[in-house]
């Protein structure tokens, strides 16, 4: 599958995702700018990504624990989502995130 | 301001830190910690406390709070002195060859060793992206009340949804002018019975609740005058405040350590294996913080690298005397200094 990830200052990569890893992981891996303090544990929200609209309703929703680590990240919008909380499949390929600034 | 001379001053009380003092102890070495934050713990305390560490060993099963509380009640014997709510801010060689750890509080920490155990650096708030914020910071955005008289007579617009940003709106509401409590939506990662006494205030009319996030922000000298808010559907409208408390928890950022003339690689210290220590003479830098081959960033490894640390700064402490290698388990001067003979 494929990732297609907008960075912070607007430039698109497309990325391998890897069966089984979350997205955090892939965008890490491909060393673009995401902090991912914990690791993905769920427990820092700066794994921070904007989901593309049409990707959103196709994505398992989100878990009380990621919703609530959430009200931990800067600048929450109606799309948010914690990219650690995301697991790459191939009903996933061609998924479209940005990272959130901070 | 207050000066203090020890053998080792260890930057940072994570459990890497905190083992340090363990086995520097073993040596007959006093250790000063300074951390950033209001208790021990670090990493495992501040991001996991709750989650469970299934890979220290003989421990099968720990949460992150448990294993700072066995770490803490294993160092006691050796009377380590700690310095919290202190941000480390510079280190000074001295003229006879020891080291000067300065703090943002004063504290001044001279020892002839410097242990870094900074793990990722240190805790520092959360800054919300909004453009000029930082001519702000001090005057009228606050990441933390450290007076609550400050905020007296002020209208006051708290971000967050968690303990702290609940907290300070329970806490600020009755001295405030106005109040008034912002957050992307209607629920809360905070105690339930703060939620509920947060909105029998806003049903009294003391405090206002939006369902919004701050977009920009308005003044002038760094004395806020409004800010504007967007509501979930993306409208904007300006709300009139002079104080704004963003409370986002924290965050890691490498910190001073950058200016400490340290040589540093992708922010990370660069150690040789024996002794851990780095290319500064009597500056080691143990757990997350450093960086050689085959580094693991494990809590494991950070206690192999404390106990080979604490070797080479005896000799550094102690030149003129004999380290001998001793088992807990069978050494009575060990037992002794553990508080455990018969
Ligand atoms: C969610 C999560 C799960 C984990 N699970 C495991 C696991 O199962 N097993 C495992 O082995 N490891 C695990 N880890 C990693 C482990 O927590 C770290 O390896 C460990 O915390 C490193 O310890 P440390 O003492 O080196 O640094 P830290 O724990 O990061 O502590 C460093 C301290 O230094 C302070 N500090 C830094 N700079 C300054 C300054 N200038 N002034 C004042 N204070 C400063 C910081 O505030 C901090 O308190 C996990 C980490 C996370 C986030
Ligand atoms: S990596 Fe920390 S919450 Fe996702």
């Amino acid at each position: 599958m494929k990732i297609i990830a907008t960075d912070r200052v607007g430039a698109e990569h497309v990325l391998d995702g890897r069966d089984g890893w979350s997205v955090m992981e892939i965008l890490r891996d491909a060393g673009l700018p995401i902090t991912a303090e914990c690791g993905g544990a769920c427990a820092c929200a700066t794994c921070h990504v904007y989901v593309d609209e049409e990707w959103l309703g196709k994505l398992s929703p989100k878990s009380d624990a990621e919703t609530d680590m959430l009200d931990m990240a800067l600048a929450v919008e109606a799309n948010s989502r914690l990219s650690c909380q995301i697991t790459c499949s191939d009903a996933l390929d061609g998924l479209k995130v940005t990272i959130a600034p901070e | 301001m207050a000066r203090h001379e020890t053998d080792v001053a260890i930057l940072g009380a994570g459990p890497i830190g905190l083992f340090a003092v363990f086995e520097l102890g073993l040596l007959d070495l006093k250790a000063h910690l300074v951390d950033i934050l209001d208790r021990p713990g670090g990493q495992c305390t501040e991001l996991y406390p709750e989650k469970p560490i299934y890979d220290i060993p003989g421990l099968p099963i720990v949460t992150g709070q448990e294993l700072t509380d066995r770490l803490m009640e294993q160092i006691k014997p050796f009377g380590a002195t700690f310095h919290f709510g202190e941000m480390a801010s510079a280190l000074t060689k001295l003229d006879d060859g020891r080291w000067m750890l300065t703090t943002d509080a004063g504290t001044e920490i001279v020892a002839p060793v410097v242990v870094i155990a900074a793990g990722a650096g240190s805790f520092v708030p959360k800054r919300p992206p909004i453009a000029g914020i930082e001519a702000y910071e001090g005057t009228s955005v606050h990441y933390a009340v450290r007076k609550m008289e400050a905020f007296r007579d002020k209208n006051v617009l708290i971000a967050g949804g968690g303990d702290s940003a609940l907290d300070w709106t329970l806490n600020l509401a009755p001295i405030a002018k106005s109040l008034t409590l912002v957050h992307h939506r209607d629920g809360f990662r905070a105690a339930q019975h703060s939620v509920n006494q947060m909105r029998e205030l806003v049903a009294a009319g003391k405090v206002k609740f939006e369902i919004a996030s701050v977009k920009a922000l308005h003044g002038e000298n760094g004395q806020l005058k409004s800010v504007t808010l967007a509501g979930a559907d993306k409208k904007e409208w300006t709300h009139a405040c002079d104080m704004f408390l963003p409370f986002f928890g924290l965050t890691i950022k490498l910190g001073p350590i950058a200016d400490f003339g340290l040589n540093l690689h992708e922010n990370l210290i660069p150690v040789d294996t024996e002794k851990f220590e780095s290319s500064t003479h009597g500056i080691f830098a143990i757990g997350d913080i450093n960086t050689y081959a085959g580094k693991l960033k494990l809590i494991l490894s950070g206690f192999h690298e404390a106990a080979l640390m604490a070797q080479a700064a005896f000799h550094i402490v102690k030149p003129n005397e004999k380290l001998r290698f001793q088992y807990t388990t069978s050494s009575s001067n060990l037992q002794k200094k553990l508080g455990v003979t018969a």
